[in-house]
């Protein structure tokens, strides 16, 4: 048994302890906004935020998460900037198949919670673990900077 | 080849085409009589057409929502927001209280659902007006019947009807009911809003309907279903196309906490068609038991014939059958008579390898069969093959299969082919009707995919003393899509040869374009914009190739060789596809062609002064009956490494609904073109893909991709007939890059992907 806390909420897992993350939260837990892409860090369509640090859920063992805050898609609402980002993604029209998306926006808000302002170089550095085959990558950029200058962030 | 299959190519009237051949022979019908059905066009020459029946289509609730089906798929264009944008105009709603839902796959009550040949708008774009303006008349009957006044009275306005004389007015919502009891209007005597009425077509203010879901995490893919007392399923396919399970040790597998059952999936016999290709599936209480489980299976493969295939051999082959004479499949003038008079010839050769759709969603399908009747759930692009494939594996009448759609995270073509629904069909049934889902995880959807064909374009010019190519010969080679149906298809077919190598409208007297043969030894399938995407780069490198050799400036030059603005006829470049499209309505327009040449550079500061290092490439292509032409900016740095500053791309497609989704297109085509251009490779060594996830298969990521996309649309008319948007972007891309690489730095690159040849 291994104890996680997702969302806020307690729960308790009866899965071995080298079970993925994702799979846990999509299969087990049924929050299914965290996307499976690779299995292997290299897309970045499950990333999660632990203990507020953007990490790779289809890499990321359970047992390594036990008594860690886990936060998914479905509750970054909560958060200003989370909040902040989901409505610059509206509002900019950046989705186009949106399967991405919810790591691209969980990559992003830890990006701003680390960096008000960051620069173009700072945006790829921490973008570029997200793969979007659909190529919305330059409007993914203008959401991040919409919010950075909402912020009073603008550099 | 059955002319049937080839006429007009939806990805699925290869079956049709197939049976009804089957049905003729067997019934004896005159063959003639086929012949002398006059050819339809468009959504007409679409199974199943198209419906334009607002109950199929239009709902509203008694508090005044309405709710259109989208009988399309979803997987980026934005067509469940373009659809309702259509309908809601005509129906005079109120944006804000329009909703989307997805229709099931049923052809016989929507329409063609082949959401492929970028066609959704340019073939729903009337039936959809007439869905709105006919229950926008139902609603006004329904008022003026209530008022007890005449229709002409009554109009309705912003999702209410107004009585014009007095006032008076009804909301939608408490109109419904009596509007659902309305006769349906005759086709007819419908009443179209003139555009200039137009209040979401055409113009720039409609948010997307799923962009909120898909920005909280609660959109729904394909991926995503779940089911009380499903199992999850993942599957161990042949690794070579062809292959079977020699013999398979399923006892370590059986061990794996969670894993439940292990169900061998028996392939279908080839061709291979939309089938699985057969395996050994491990269903288990998660995905990644499942996966735990796959990886303790002991199979012994046998390959099969293709477990030679090497792509670099077939590099080689392929271009030693570029460099022979072959089939002829157009001759205007006389290529050899006017190359041996030219004042120079000149000769190049351009290759581009297999790739793969990568969707950043794999396939994935959910079955359930419960008292004889198949429920389906995925991320279809076809829907109704998906149904009918169903069906015939689990020998049931389609009737009795549903198939959900649900969002598509990403499609690009991978998704029109539904092999993924039988399996998961096939091992619900093996388990008694439970639900089961099938993923796909990267590397399956790497090694088993409909790949996109390889290819070698052989071009060869006489050019006269000023360097003006008189004379044109260009021999394409590759596998064709329809070795996939019929293996003993070994030549493009038409609808490949007219994706921009028969159909080039050049002004050059003396055009021979040959198609060699090629056989394919793996699933060939449709990838976005298809053939386009071979053929343009080698065309358009060409081109800029003629002009460096003429010491002449790439656009003007580009712009000489289109010609005079004129309408070409596509039968006369010998072009009997047009994209299912009608030639009289879709001529090949070369002042069309022309202004987004002129436009662009326009817009790009072509000939501005660039520092070393920097150059602009341009490239134009017509397909999916629309104009795309392109200028790159490449910074190409002392190592050898290149960034993309800007891309400046014009897209003509005739008026337009959604104009940011067209931009959006545009944008994502760009960046699909530069991972085509910079990194995309599918290869084989053994019959064996040698790519396995995203380190190997690599695909453009943010810090690669151009740094903005500036995307200019040519204004439409809604008179004009529309052109299609979700593909024509892409085959601009690849040349204009390489073109900008030259001017940057004098290296012409001919092979795809660039990866590290210009590495110093």
């Amino acid at each position: 048994m291994i104890r996680l806390e997702v969302n806020g909420k307690r729960q308790t897992i009866d899965l071995p302890g080298e079970t993925p993350l994702l799979w846990t939260l999509r299969d087990e837990i049924g929050l299914t906004g965290t996307k499976f892409g690779c299995g292997m860090a290299l897309c970045g369509a499950c990333t999660v935020h632990v203990d507020g640090q953007a990490v790779r859920s289809c890499v990321t063992p359970i047992s390594a998460v036990a008594n860690k805050k886990v936060v998914t898609i479905e509750a970054l609402g909560a958060d200003p900037v989370g909040t902040a980002l989901q409505a610059a993604w509206v509002d900019k029209g950046v989705p186009q198949c949106g399967y991405c998306q919810a790591g691209q926006i969980m990559s992003a808000a830890a990006l701003l919670r680390r960096k008000q302002a960051p620069s173009d170089a700072e945006i790829d550095a921490a973008m570029s673990g997200n793969i979007c085959r659909c190529g919305t990558y330059t409007r993914i950029r203008a959401a991040i900077k919409q919010v950075a200058a909402k912020q009073g962030g603008t550099r | 080849m059955n002319p049937l299959i080839v006429s007009n190519v939806s990805r699925r009237r290869f079956l049709h085409g197939l049976s009804l051949s089957g049905l003729v022979l067997a019934v004896g019908y005159p063959s003639n009589a086929r012949a002398q059905t006059p050819k339809k066009y468009g959504a007409d020459g679409m199974p199943n057409g198209w419906v334009d029946d607002p109950l199929a289509f239009v709902s509203i609730a008694d508090d005044g929502t309405v709710t259109v089906v989208c009988h399309r798929a979803e997987m980026g264009q934005g067509v469940r927001t373009s659809m309702p944008m259509i309908v809601a105009d005509e129906l005079e709603a109120d944006w804000k209280r329009v909703r989307v839902t997805q229709a099931p796959g049923d052809e016989k009550r929507f329409g063609n659902q082949d959401t492929d040949g970028s066609r959704s708008t340019r073939h729903f774009f009337e039936p959809m007006r007439r869905c709105g303006a006919a229950a926008r008349t139902m609603l006004e009957a329904a008022a003026a019947e209530r008022w007890k006044v005449p229709v002409s009275e009554v109009e309705a306005r912003n999702h209410e009807v107004v009585h014009r004389p007095t006032g008076r007015r009804l909301g939608y919502g408490a109109l419904a009911r009596a509007a659902a009891g309305q006769a349906v209007p005759a086709r007819e005597t419908l009443r179209l809003k003139d555009p200039k009425q137009f209040r979401y077509i055409g113009k720039g203010q409609t948010k997307l309907l799923d962009g909120r879901d898909i920005a909280t995490g609660k959109a729904q893919y394909g991926i995503d279903t779940r089911l009380p007392g499903m199992l999850y399923a993942v599957v161990a396919r042949p690794p070579v196309y062809g292959g079977t399970v020699a013999s398979v040790d399923t006892a370590e597998a059986l061990k794996v906490p969670g894993v439940e059952r292990v169900v061998q999936i028996e392939p279908t016999a080839p061709p291979a068609h939309f089938n699985p290709v057969g395996g050994v599936a491990v269903l288990a209480r998660n995905t990644w038991a499942a996966i735990q489980g796959r990886r303790a299976l002991k199979i012994t493969w046998d390959d099969g014939p293709n477990a030679g295939y090497d792509s670099a051999a077939f590099k080689s082959s392929l271009e030693e059958s570029a460099r022979k004479p072959a089939k002829v499949v157009r001759n205007d003038g006389d290529f050899t008579e006017a190359a041996a008079g030219a004042a120079r010839r000149v000769e190049a050769e351009y290759y581009v390898p297999h790739l793969a759709h990568a969707t950043m969603e794999p396939p994935a399908a959910t079955a359930r069969i419960v008292n004889g009747k198949c429920e389906v759930w995925g991320c279809f692009q076809s829907p109704q093959a998906a149904r009918d494939l169903v069906a015939k594996r689990l020998g049931m009448s389609a009737d009795d299969v549903t198939v959900h759609v649900t969002l598509l995270g990403g499609g690009f073509g991978r998704k029109s082919k539904p092999d993924y629904a039988i399996e998961a069909a096939a091992l619900s049934k093996a388990v008694d009707g439970k639900p089961v889902k099938v993923t796909w995880t990267r590397e399956d959807d790497l090694h088993n995919s409909y790949y996109h064909t390889v290819s070698v374009e052989h071009l060869e010019a006489g050019v006269d003393g000023q360097g003006k190519p008189v004379a044109w010969l260009h021999r394409s080679v590759a596998p064709t899509i329809i070795s996939t149906f019929n293996p003993a298809a070994t030549h493009e077919a038409p609808f490949e040869l007219g994706m921009g190598v028969i159909n080039v409208p050049f002004a050059i007297p003396n055009v021979r374009i040959e198609n060699p043969e090629a056989i394919a030894h793996t699933r060939i399938g449709w990838f976005r914009a298809v053939s386009n995407i071979p053929h343009a780069f080698a065309v358009q490198s060409f081109v800029a190739e003629l002009a460096a050799a003429a010491g002449r400036d790439p656009k003007d030059f580009l712009l000489d060789v289109i010609g005079p603005a004129r309408q070409v006829s596509p039968e006369m470049l010998g072009d009997t596809w047009n994209h299912g499209e009608s030639s009289e309505r879709y001529p090949v327009d070369t002042g069309r062609l022309r202004r987004v040449v002129e436009t662009v550079a326009r817009e790009a500061g072509w000939g501005k002064q660039l520092p070393k290092g920097r150059g602009l490439g341009i490239a134009a292509h017509y397909s999916f009956v629309s104009y795309v032409a392109a200028v790159v900016e490449v910074a190409v740095d002392d190592k050898g490494v290149v960034t993309i500053p800007r891309v400046d791309m014009v897209v003509d497609c005739g008026p337009t609904v959604n104009p940011d989704r067209v931009r959006s297109q545009m944008e994502g085509a760009c960046v699909m073109g530069v991972g085509i251009a910079t990194v995309g490779e599918i290869s084989f060594k053994g019959g064996r893909v040698e790519q396995d996830n995203f380190n190997s298969y690599e695909v453009t990521r943010m810090a690669q991709a151009p740094r903005v996309i500036r995307v200019h649309i040519i204004p439409g008319d809604y008179s004009q007939p529309m052109g299609g948007v979700g593909e024509p972007g892409v085959p601009p891309i690849p040349p204009a890059l390489c073109n900008a690489i030259f001017a940057a730095t004098g290296k012409r690159v001919r092979r795809l992907p660039i990866r590290d040849q210009l590495k110093v």
